[in-house]
């Protein structure tokens, strides 16, 4: 059956602007895969769209029970959308414990489709459900559709050669083919992709295409599925696009920033969620001469990027907030030896183990002051899941440039939510490398810490260069010859002169540009991932008639040169963060500033109507 | 040896003060290592002497090369990505009992393992000497310090077991006072592929004096250091009367009249298992007694660098140069209009 002819005699599908539809089930059943699969078919559709994947630390928390729920969150959308949504339109949920963990965050009138197969007693039990949700009313504020997708599964996958437990396996298939016939998306990307994953012979792949069009043939053959909505591809700027993933699009904007400043990437890192995907993403592109290193701990992966860059390499780190902990000794040496460096900081809940798979933001100070001693260090951050590329390229310009140690911050929410990205130009990034020192500087000797007057930066003299042996360390030094020096007034000096030189790098990045609304009340301040809260949040306000505007810091230290006149220009400054108000006490001690702090702290991003019922809450006490 | 009338010691100081107590072991290996490199002829931007922090450490700022006084404990972790970044270079790490064992045991054991080419000469003094005075991971039980005035309770580590558990492809020991042999134990270290272990013994004469006196006096020493030399019988003692032979409960002493040369044990660093060279390592478990001196164990395996020098090179004949238009796309891309 023809996914044309078959529908023909249909009801059409109901036009719809946006739609947000989350995935959600056991933590083995596979909702990440049938996300990402919705996501890229979506993409390829040409809506835009945002993702939210949401899971637990544990590999495979016990099945059934509500720590073993794992969601996949996608806002597609025929216009530019900002986030993965508020809350879910239609909720697909797998078992009892899925539908409970997630049936408080769905719309009141929205859809909800239940796998009925695993709604039976020992399920419902482990969920903590008396009686089956489906029959008292509990869901009466719902439109529920209920499917026995293991029975129809098992039918589907008979034929295929897939025995014992893969044949269920196939069921988040199934799920996905209903799905994409309710929201018009076509089976043939995902038919494609398993193919390609696991050859056109194979069993897995055959029963998994199975369940997939009995997914989708069910929707067509059951009355109940014949409402269905139709999402226009959304008007995004002309170009081409490809959909990315926060850590994804940081780990090429480290390939990319390497090649600009003409060095080899050598990436050490030690696996740690949500970071690790970087060190897997580099680890493929050897071929692009990235060297990477799965270090034996946190410390050693920090020493070991340190020992590459001493040695002329780009030296990179990438962690969680806990490695960033271990590595701090490291980071003040590459502070005191000035070498180049970069530390990724993929933020997660905390503090401690904390909630590894959850986003938080609370790792901002200690990027800033988590050292020993007078250590300042250039802090970025990435906004976005697609800014991720960016921010490494402008980490990698700073970090060159300055001699300097550069942390740049992302999180969990980053890290693994997409977004479409309208590829840039990579050959207009243009050449930002420094060269090496390859001569001698004073007469016939080498000052290893005679610095360039307008960027304070040392040389960078490389082992293997003749002539220019010098020795670095950790401790003081003195200034020019780097010699050991215990000098009072030395220390002070060079104290000030690395402070000087990462101040001075406000100099050498742009202005902020304020979003919003021309002489508004209220101005919006916030950084990393809450970007798109921040801004939609923004835009619905201004929408509703208030006056708010929007600025977004890429650069946590120094401060844009700008900032303290933007801050001044508004009545109201709101400070948005997943900490307990960590920029708000930056930006206080900083300009002397009254900014209200607005926290959260529940491992979950923004949503952008709790950012516009602050703002309507501000400007209405204000008023 | 190459090109051997190109250098003077004086080529490989500084013009920094050497700053160890008078009478510190350290001098005396300092004035080895320089000596060695300038007889080798070697190419002063070419070695890079990376340490950690304790007296030992303090090293690279005497040696007129490249070199990193680093962090407590993690000088293999930055001479590795050294030795990663640029396989040309020979990369040293100076570190001692404290500072490798202790602080840095995590990072020593896996250099080791990796077979990094980085070249580890570890001062043992068996004790803490920068911190004045504190038991050391290689301290004997009881021993009585300022933080152990009750004597010390922790079991020590014998640094040459250490290295050989962790498959380590090149472990030697020497003694700080014993120039030519130290300097032929370093050389031998810098010719192995891959990461070389070379424990030096080296005396702290302010805190814990006289330490390996009985492998330095002149009246104890022939009977009781015993040189391991490849090839030969294992034998020691003024006139090579007593004898080393490996059984089944592993290594012992004997008297050679008793069981005749034949029985004595030929050294074999080759050998490909370790367990020969680890029963060695176990006739002496600190500076009691007979020791062996030499080099336990030197066997071929590929370095981690040359490994890693080979991937990127077989990736960059199968895949091509990284295209980067290619890797942006590699998710597949659509165009809009």
């Amino acid at each position: 059956m023809s996914e044309d002819t078959a529908t023909q005699d249909l009801p059409a599908p109901e036009k719809v602007d946006r739609v947000v539809i989350r995935f959600a089930g056991d933590s083995g059943d596979g909702m990440q895969l049938a996300g990402n699969q919705f996501t890229a078919s979506s993409a390829l559709f040409g809506n835009d769209l945002a993702t939210l994947p949401n899971f637990p630390a544990e590999i495979r928390a016990p099945a059934g029970t509500l720590p073993g729920v794992s969601s996949f969150q996608v806002h597609i959308a025929d216009w530019d959308i900002l986030t993965p949504g508020d809350n879910p339109d239609c909720l697909i949920a797998m078992n009892p414990a899925a539908l409970r963990a997630n049936l408080g965050d769905v719309e009141k009138g929205g859809l909800v489709i239940i796998n009925s197969d695993a709604f039976e007693e020992r399920n419902l039990a482990k969920a903590g459900y008396d009686i089956s949700p489906l029959d008292d009313d509990s869901l009466a504020a719902y439109h529920v559709m209920a499917a026995p997708m293991e029975d129809l599964t098992k039918e589907a996958v008979k034929d295929t050669g897939v025995k014992g437990r893969l044949v269920l396996r196939s069921k988040n298939f199934f799920a996905l083919g209903l799905v994409s016939w309710m929201y018009g998306r076509s089976l043939e990307p995902v038919a494609a992709w398993l193919t390609d994953k696991f050859g056109a012979e194979s069993p897995v792949a055959a029963a998994n295409v199975a369940a997939l069009h009995a997914g989708y043939n069910f929707g067509i053959t059951t009355e109940e599925f014949h409402h269905r909505f139709e999402i226009q591809p959304a008007p995004l700027p002309a170009g081409e696009y490809t959909n990315v993933t926060g850590n994804q699009a940081l780990a090429w904007g480290l390939i990319v920033g390497a090649q600009a400043v003409k060095l080899p990437l050598f990436y050490g890192s030690y696996p740690i969620t949500p970071a690790s995907s970087i060190l897997e993403e580099l680890a493929r592109h050897k071929n692009f001469g990235v060297r990477t290193f799965q270090a034996e701990d946190e410390i050693a992966a920090a020493g070991i990027a340190l020992g590459a860059s001493f040695a002329g390499h780009l030296g990179v780190t990438g962690t969680s907030g806990p490695g960033i902990a271990l590595k701090s000794e490291t980071i003040s040496l590459a502070l005191m030896t000035e070498l180049p460096m970069v530390i990724v900081n993929v933020q997660r809940a905390g503090p401690s183990t904390g909630m590894p798979t959850k986003v938080e933001q609370a790792d901002l100070l200690m990027a800033l002051f988590g050292r020993h001693g007078e250590s300042p260090l250039p802090v970025v951050a990435a906004a976005t899941p697609s800014d991720a590329f960016a921010t490494a390229i402008e980490a990698t310009r700073i970090a060159v440039k300055y001699m300097t140690p550069v942390i740049l911050m992302s999180d969990g929410y980053i890290a693994n939510s997409s977004e479409p990205w309208l590829l840039p130009d990579v050959d207009a990034i243009g050449d930002l490398s420094v060269p090496f020192a390859m001569t001698a500087n004073n007469g016939d000797g080498f000052l290893p810490y005679l610095r360039d007057p307008e960027t304070l930066a040392r040389p960078w003299a490389v082992p293997g260069t003749p002539g220019l042996e010098h020795r670095l360390g950790g401790l003081e030094k003195e200034e020019l010859t780097g010699n050991v020096s215990y000098d009072p007034v030395n220390h002070e000096r060079m104290t000030i002169v690395r402070e000087d030189k990462v101040n001075r790098i406000a100099r050498d990045i742009p202005d902020l540009e304020t979003h919003g609304a021309d002489g508004a009340d209220l101005l919006v301040i916030g950084w990393g991932s809450t970007y798109g809260a921040l801004r939609a949040g923004v835009n619905r306000a201004n929408g509703a008639g208030l006056k708010a505007a929007h600025i977004h810091l890429r650069h946590l230290h120094p401060f844009p040169a700008n900032l303290e006149d933007v801050l001044r220009s508004h009545e109201l400054v709101l400070v948005p963060e997943l900490n307990r108000g960590q920029l708000s006490k930056l930006l206080r001690a900083d300009f002397l500033i009254d900014a209200i702090s607005y926290p959260k702290i529940q491992g979950t991003p923004f949503k952008a109507n709790e950012i516009e019922t602050k703002i309507h809450e501000l400007l209405r006490s204000d008023r | 040896m190459t090109d051997t009338a190109r250098f003077e010691r004086a080529d490989f100081q500084t013009d920094q003060e050497v700053r160890w107590c008078p009478g510190c072991g350290d001098y005396t290996i300092l004035a080895t290592v320089q000596n060695y490199l300038a007889a080798l002829g070697a190419d002063r931007e070419k070695h890079v002497f990376i340490s950690g922090i304790g007296c030992s450490s303090r090293f690279p700022y005497y040696m007129n090369t490249y070199g990193m006084h680093s962090i407590h404990g993690r000088a293999p972790a930055v001479a590795s990505g050294v030795a990663a970044a640029n396989p040309d270079l020979t990369v040293w790490v100076v570190t001692g009992d404290g500072d490798a064992l202790s602080i840095g045991g995590n990072h020593l054991i896996h250099a080791l393992r990796r077979n990094i080419n980085i070249k580890i000469l570890m001062f043992n003094n068996q004790i803490y000497g920068l911190t004045k005075g504190q038991y050391s991971p290689t301290s004997e039980v009881g021993k009585r310090t300022k933080s152990s005035p009750f004597g010390s309770l922790d079991y020590p580590f014998n640094p040459v077991s250490l290295a050989l558990g962790a498959e380590a492809t090149f472990v030697a020991r020497t003694i700080d006072m014993d120039r030519k042999h130290s300097a032929e134990i370093i050389d031998a270290a810098y010719r192995h592929e891959g990461a070389a272990f070379v424990e030096i013994y080296q005396n702290c004469n302010v805190f814990n004096d006289k330490a390996f006196a009985i492998l330095t006096g002149r009246e104890e020493r022939e009977d009781n250091r015993i040189y391991l030399e490849h090839g030969k019988p294992i034998v020691f003692g003024k006139n090579g009367e007593h004898g080393v032979v490996i059984g089944p409960t592993g290594a012992r002493i004997v008297d050679v009249a008793s069981v005749g040369i034949d029985a004595v044990q030929v050294h074999d660093a080759t050998q490909a298992e370790p367990e020969v060279a680890f029963a060695l390592s176990r006739l002496a478990h600190g500076p009691s007694g007979p020791t062996p001196i030499g080099v336990f164990r030197a066997v071929v395996r590929p370095s981690y660098n040359r490994l890693m020098q080979e991937q990127l090179a077989e990736a960059q004949a199968q895949k091509g140069p990284g295209d980067l238009k290619a890797l942006l796309r590699s998710g597949g891309s659509w165009t809009t209009n």
